[in-house]
């Protein structure tokens, strides 16, 4: 079953290179996608059951932390994909076309290569998600980083093709700082007779095992806390982490909204899990103190830096952007408090993921339609395109943690955990940066909502259902599990969040 | 041992090398060779499979690669670096000592580490760093990353084992890969701004 | 043991003259052509100081006194080098700061011999000369230390070990060590070669015949010194010259008995001679701006040798 869950998506891919019909190709995506999130949805089940399954020798054996990652990056991938048939089509028939703002003539890069890395970087993600090897794990993220790389120059332009350069070296080098990591990890075992970790296919239990062992103050303690800080610098500069988060608004901003939606969404959780696997080690090795208070520093730092960006940000992909800076500082915080702030955190990857993809989705709508990405020219969308209006100030209202949506809950308990821990101090800045990014977030936002419509643009048509409906499930779904988690998902997270402290 | 030993210190000097060097295809074939000795180093520690296969690939294929994109767009033979050289070179001596500095801190079972090994490794990886960092040419922040590349291989090689060749030659197929798309997007550099220069890429800010 | 050092010391100054002979011959050779005797130097030499002198009126007694300065300062620097494997009968803690000091001395002798003839040429070579040796001071010194803390390991780390001559600099090396893992020592060498070029004023970093005043360092700095006193300075540069080749060649050099170690040096100075000879052929000349980086590739070659020979 987990061998069909990696190989599907590269399967799909290969018949993609050599199917050259456009629809046959965009089915195919669509197919591909269903398929994974039946076999994911199977997969999780099972995990559920006390059951997981196992391929590859042990490689390939999730656990419910890698489950909810994986659930949440196969939902968003069939979300999108059903996003992609339309937005592909509509991109088909725009043909060669001049830059918005530079006025550069530009054309987009072939669709089949475009859907190919999709599923390839499905597969890398379902390969992060779902393995137990450390260095399977860093060979997935590095792979999401060169699958995802083309999918940010899809518009072949000055802007995106620069985007795609910072993206692949900054992640590129970050990431082989996070290798480090792995090595440091394995010195921290040698005295103990651990002659190479790479050969045990399930090396988290392993080193779990090992960790468990360490005596406070022992030789091994120093390599640990640096193979942590490794972990934290190399994979926290592709999650988003301040002050390594320079690519990731540039990246954002230029790639195609479907796969900032996918980037947003479902990458940077990969990149988080990679943190998180150290700090599960940490926490064996009874060093989860000094984990915890890194991620909490760096959650904070994130938060504060993402609040800067967002008040007076006047391009509306890149305020997405900073948002998302923001929801990983948020992880981040929430994970480093320990406790109950855990279980908030894990119900706030699923919401924010839902949340920002949706959102990213609805700002492609937007483009498409006033072709500007600056905040300041948009306005009049309720005349423009009512039924994206609605979804965007509803996902306006999600993103920024308000009642009824899920995030309220989930930014609720992470809160709840900070006084549960009596960080009163700490509580209050994050509660300060939040109403700072509301208030941020909502000038543009409420802008581009109100106000008349731009004479030049002709009245509200009907929109095409393939662009609005992925959005109006993923906010749905998000305002549903603001009001109720089902028992199930609440089981999952809580089993989720044990193996990290929770 | 004292080939190993040998070994060690040329690749030292290459990386001191790299770093003073202004010519992209100076740059390259230095890169080229500190692949070569990377391949006989490993092979000298016993990992003869793994130490062919980056022969093949650091040593011969991706200095090809390279050479190949360099010619295809017609670069210049060399960019103004962020960094002067000779203060690069300097950085990389500091590296150099900071790493002999750590190399008696560290706390390591005696004998893991063939002497003189970890602190040419940490070298490598500064020195790599420093490429990335220090040029504005993509074609050497390239190279830099795989010379990066290179000083992590170089420390992971006491925990290479024979039952885990499998893990090694998949981060190889992974660097072959990201070297590989990092040159077509040089390509499209090239054609797309008329120049490798990516200090000049000044349009995406807040 | 003093026996050896004068008689090495007799043959340095005899044979100074010739080592620039054997450079010129071979870089004739190269170029297919015979070329000059061997002897030209002497020569030159001879007839120099048979030569009257025509002085400017410009100038003042610091002209007339500068290329006796300047050949004093070489010789006494001379004095203090271990030559051939015997130590200078003049030796002591710290003598290389001497010797790297008089080589200092005599530079500052002929910059201020070419300012005072107020020529704009002589002052441009005054001024890249001081340049270039202010450049290539750090790198000698960081090979003296190198060598001094080879020579400080070599006697065990004894606080009171006499290893800041350069007598005992050049005794305590061990030739053939590069050979066993410690192949960092063999930079040493290569650094010095290159300080010799650039302190000898050789190709790359300058151009002895060049005939284009713009291009020239040190030649630009003598155009107006005649007779006797050019004699001098011609005889001072031969001398400098032996004097780096010695200081090459002396780490190169295993200790050998007398006769054997007398030959081997020979042999060594003017294999030297022959390498400086092919470097002028196959190089050009660098253009000044690079100059910096040569002299800049030399010291960090010492500053490595020295950063690893510290940690072995």
């Amino acid at each position: 079953m987990l061998e069909a869950l990696l190989l599907l998506p590269l399967l799909a891919a290969a018949l993609m290179m050599l199917i050259a019909r456009a629809t046959a190709g965009r089915t195919l995506l669509v197919a591909a996608a269903v398929a994974h999130a039946v076999l994911t949805a199977a997969v999780l089940r099972r995990i559920a059951e006390g059951n997981p399954p196992s391929a590859f020798g042990g490689l390939l054996a999730p656990d419910m932390l890698g489950g909810l990652f994986l659930g949440v990056a196969s939902a968003l991938f069939l979300v999108t994909s059903v996003y992609a048939v339309g937005y592909l089509k509509s991109e088909e028939d725009l043909g060669e076309r001049s830059h918005m703002k530079t006025g550069e003539r530009f054309t987009n890069a072939p669709e089949r290569r475009f859907t190919a890395c999709l599923c390839i970087f499905l597969s890398a993600m379902t390969l992060v998600t779902c393995t137990r090897h450390l260095g399977a794990l860093w060979v997935g993220i590095e792979a999401t980083t060169l699958a995802s790389a083309p999918l940010i120059y899809f518009h072949r332009h000055r802007e995106s093709l620069e985007a795609t350069w910072k993206y692949l070296i900054i992640c590129s080098v970050g990431i082989a700082l996070a290798l480090i990591g792995n090595l440091l990890l394995s010195f921290a075992f040698v005295a103990k007779g651990l002659e190479s970790a790479n050969e045990a296919a399930d090396q988290l239990s392993l080193l779990l095992r090992l960790a468990a062992d360490v005596a406070p103050g022992g030789p091994a303690v120093p390599w640990l806390k640096a193979a942590f800080i490794f972990f934290l610098v190399g994979y926290g500069t592709k999650m988003g982490l301040a002050p390594l988060h320079n690519w990731l608004p540039d990246a954002h901003s230029q790639a195609p909204s479907l796969v900032s939606a996918l980037l947003s969404g479902a990458l940077l959780n990969c990149a988080l899990l990679g943190i998180l696997r150290g700090h599960q080690i940490l926490i064996a090795a009874g060093l989860g103190g000094f984990s915890a208070q890194l991620l909490l520093f760096f959650g904070l730092i994130s938060l504060a830096v993402a609040a800067v960006f967002i008040v007076g940000q006047g391009h509306y992909k890149r305020l997405l952007a900073y948002s998302s800076v923001e929801h990983m500082g948020i992880l981040a915080f929430g994970i480093g408090l320990g406790g109950v702030a855990v279980h908030g955190a894990m119900l706030h990857v699923l919401c924010h993921s839902l949340t920002k993809c949706m959102l990213f989705l609805l700002a492609g709508n937007i483009l498409s339609r006033y072709h500007t990405l600056s905040s300041h020219d948009v306005h009049g969308m309720r005349w423009a395109m009512p039924f994206t209006t609605v979804l965007w100030a509803g996902g306006f209202l999600a993103i920024v943690g308000s009642p009824p949506f899920g995030l309220f809950v989930s930014e609720l308990w992470i809160f709840k955990g900070a006084l549960a821990q009596g960080q009163w101090v700490l509580g209050a800045v994050y509660l300060a940066l939040l109403a700072v990014i509301f208030v941020g977030m909502s000038v543009p936002i409420l802008h581009m909502i109100q106000g008349t419509r731009p004479a030049d643009l002709p009245r509200a048509t009907r929109e095409p259902l393939l662009s609005v409906l992925p959005p109006l499930a993923l906010g749905l779904t998000v305002l549903l599990l603001g009001l109720y988690v089902p028992q199930g998902l609440r089981h999952a997270l809580s089993q989720a969040a044990r193996t990290i402290g929770g | 041992m004292s080939i190993l030993l040998l070994l060690l210190f040329l690749l030292l000097l290459n990386n001191l090398l790299l770093l003073g060097t202004d010519r992209l295809a100076g740059m390259n074939r230095l890169v080229a060779v500190q692949g070569c000795l990377l391949a006989a180093l490993l092979i000298c520690l016993d990992h003869v499979i793994i130490g062919a296969a980056i022969l093949l690939i650091k040593g011969v294929g991706l200095p090809l690669l390279l050479r190949r994109t360099h010619l295809r767009i017609g670069a210049p033979s060399s960019v103004p670096p962020h960094l002067p050289y000779a203060a690069a070179v300097l950085a990389g001596m500091l590296g150099l000592v900071f790493a002999l500095w750590l190399e008696k801190q560290l706390p390591l079972p005696q004998g893991f580490f063939p002497p003189f090994l970890l602190p040419t490794a940490l070298g490598t990886l500064f020195c790599g760093l420093l490429l990335v960092i220090g040029r504005a040419s993509a074609l050497s922040q390239v190279m830099g990353y795989l010379v990066t590349e290179n000083g992590i291989f170089l420390l992971g090689s006491p925990l290479m084992s024979a039952g885990a060749v499998w893990f090694e030659l998949t981060l190889l197929l992974d660097l072959f890969v990201a070297v590989f798309v990092m040159g077509i997007a040089i390509n499209h550099i090239s054609s797309k701004f008329e120049t490798i220069d990516v200090g000049r890429f000044r349009s995406l800010r807040d | 043991m003093n026996g050896v050092y004068f008689l090495h010391l007799a043959l340095a100054l005899l044979l100074a003259p010739l080592f620039t002979g054997v450079i010129n011959r071979v870089k004739a050779k190269v170029a297919g052509r015979h070329g000059k005797p061997l002897l030209q130097l002497y020569f030159d030499l001879f007839k120099l100081l048979r030569r009257g002198e025509a002085r400017s009126t410009s100038t003042t007694w610091v002209f007339a006194v500068a290329p006796g300065v300047g050949l004093a300062a070489t010789l006494c620097a001379l004095a203090l080098l271990p030559l051939g494997g015997a130590a200078s009968p003049l030796r002591f803690q710290g003598d290389f700061f001497l010797a790297a000091y008089l080589l200092g001395l005599g530079r500052f002798a002929m910059i201020l011999a070419a300012l005072d003839t107020a020529s704009p040429f002589e002052g441009m070579g005054a001024s890249r000369e001081a340049c270039f040796s202010a450049l290539a001071e750090p790198a000698l010194f960081l090979c003296f230390l190198t060598l001094a803390n080879i020579a400080a390991g070599a006697a065990g780390g004894a606080a009171d070990a006499p290893s800041l001559s350069l007598s005992s600099m050049f005794a305590g090396q061990a030739p053939a060590a590069w050979l066993s893992g410690r192949a960092e020592l063999a930079l040493i060498p290569v650094a010095l070669f290159a300080l010799l070029l650039v302190e000898n004023c050789r190709i790359p970093a300058d151009d002895p015949t060049t005939h284009l005043e713009l291009t020239m360092i040190h030649e630009a700095m003598i155009l107006d010194h005649s007779g006797p006193n050019l004699a001098l300075i011609l005889y001072g540069a031969a001398l400098k010259l032996w004097l780096f080749a010695g200081l090459t060649a002396g780490i190169l050099l295993p200790e050998l008995p007398f006769w054997p170690g007398l030959i081997c040096h020979l042999v060594a100075m003017f294999a030297l001679a022959a390498l400086v000879g092919l470097v002028e052929s196959v190089m050009a000349r660098l253009r000044l701006i690079r100059v910096p980086r040569l002299i800049g590739g030399a010291g960090a070659l010492a500053a490595l040798t020295l950063i690893l020979s510290h940690v072995r």
